[in-house]
């Protein structure tokens, strides 16, 4: 490490830890084996701040603040897990299963999904809220992937792999709110789309929102972990 | 000490949750000791009982008879288990939410039917517009998503409530589990 890259201390649940003072919290939370819930978030992407389950405690502040977009400071204090935050994350958890219709028991993700994890690890076994049970479209239209909108909880990584990694831009997100929709081109079919077929926003998909139509009755995991070696050897190249 | 008075109910649901129940096998009878089933589709009695220490209730709340037989079972039950994805979540029963029971009933009887198609009016209850986990009817002491929950989880769950501790569901079972 060189002398001018300045370093930062600050205590993340009690534990001291060291930072360059341009990482976040995430990533040193990370670094020291501190897990902290993300969805949005994904290593190798840029960071949208949009699903806010990072949400942490910081001493001496009454606000919470979202961990993958807070970078360190020097002497900060770092609370990642209490009542408050627990009772947050399964709110938001709990707005996201009641928005659309995620009926894990029937998705091909089932097994392999960062939501149905998360939710365990958050100890949610019900949800207070109503269900909406919206009606929306599955995109069945392109020879190798399909797209359930019932499932999509508006993460934005295939958004920004496609835009970031990819360069093609496929994906984007329409409307407003409640009826925001991620689409390809200009709410195209997929299969009619300029979509280069890479597979990427398969991969870093969390839910089974966006699959691979192969896998469909067979176990899905998906792999986003290729993405910090991609941009390592793209930065080699 | 008296025996457990335990009760399990079937609303709409596979019976996939009874099933899993009863995969238990021997460890079944070893709990049995502490228990009377005293309310069950496994049994033969017909009307649910007074004084239920325990209730399953199996199956989300998708009919008027569901709905009636809901509110009894609560009236009449010291701890409500919702039991299952169906219970604790509406599950499969409530994708029809997005489309409606007029269709649900179309498809079943009148486009797969070849003779005598027509809705029946009597013997099958009248499906409600929407279908609704349990809790949005009745309040509900324990959730046990899972569809269904394991044998191991219906062994650890009720081993539990026999003792008369809660469970720590989250370590055992999740949705879709
Ligand atoms: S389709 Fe998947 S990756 Fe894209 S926004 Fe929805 S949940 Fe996120
Ligand atoms: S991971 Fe930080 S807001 Fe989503």
């Amino acid at each position: 490490m060189s002398a001018s890259v300045d370093v930062k201390t600050l205590v993340i649940d009690g534990v001291d830890v060291s930072a360059r003072q341009d990482q976040t919290v995430l990533d040193v939370a990370r670094e020291n084996n501190i897990f902290i819930p993300t969805l949005c978030h994904l290593e190798g992407l840029s960071e949208v701040g949009a699903c806010r389950l990072c949400l942490v405690e910081i001493k001496g502040s009454p606000k919470l603040f979202p961990a993958c977009v807070l970078k360190v400071e020097e002497g900060m204090e770092v609370i990642t897990h209490s009542e408050r935050l627990l009772h947050y994350r399964q709110t938001i958890l709990e707005l996201l299963f009641a928005e659309r219709n995620h009926v894990c028991a029937v998705c091909v993700a089932n097994g392999n999904c960062e939501l149905q994890t998360i939710a365990q690890s958050q100890r949610l076994t019900h949800v207070r809220l109503p269900y909406r049970n919206p009606k929306l479209p599955v995109d069945l239209s392109h020879e190798r992937f399909a797209a359930d909108h019932n499932r999509c909880i508006l993460c934005t990584r295939c958004v920004r792999v496609c835009a970031e990694i990819e360069g093609a831009h496929v994906w984007d997100v329409m409307g407003r709110g409640i009826d925001s929709m991620v689409i390809t081109d200009l709410n195209d079919p997929w299969g009619s789309s300029s979509c280069t077929r890479c597979g990427k926003c398969v991969q870093v998909c969390p839910t089974g929102a966006l699959f691979d139509k192969s896998k469909v009755g067979v176990s899905h995991p998906k792999s986003p972990e290729f993405l910090p070696y991609l941009n390592l050897m793209r930065e080699e190249q | 000490m008296s025996k457990t008075r335990l009760a399990t109910a079937w609303l709409d649901g596979c019976s996939g949750c009874h099933m899993s129940f009863l995969d238990m096998d021997e460890r079944l009878i070893e709990l049995s000791g502490a228990f009377d089933l005293v309310y069950s589709p496994l049994v033969d009695f017909k009307t649910f009982p007074e004084a239920v220490d325990i209730t399953l209730v199996e199956g989300a709340v998708s009919t008027t008879d569901d709905v009636e037989k809901i509110h009894l079972i609560r009236a009449r039950t010291r701890l409500l288990v919702a039991m299952g994805d169906c219970a604790v979540t509406g599950n499969v029963p409530a994708m029809r939410n997005a489309f409606g029971p007029d269709a649900v009933l179309r498809r079943a009887y009148f486009e797969n039917a070849d003779l005598q198609q027509q809705t029946p009016l009597v013997v099958v209850p009248k499906l409600l517009d929407k279908v609704r986990p349990v809790h949005e009817y009745v309040s509900v002491d324990l959730y046990l998503p899972g569809c269904p929950p394991s044998a191991a989880t219906f062994h650890a769950v009720l081993t539990e409530l026999l003792a008369n501790r809660m469970p720590d569901v989250a370590s055992l079972t999740r949705f879709g589990a």
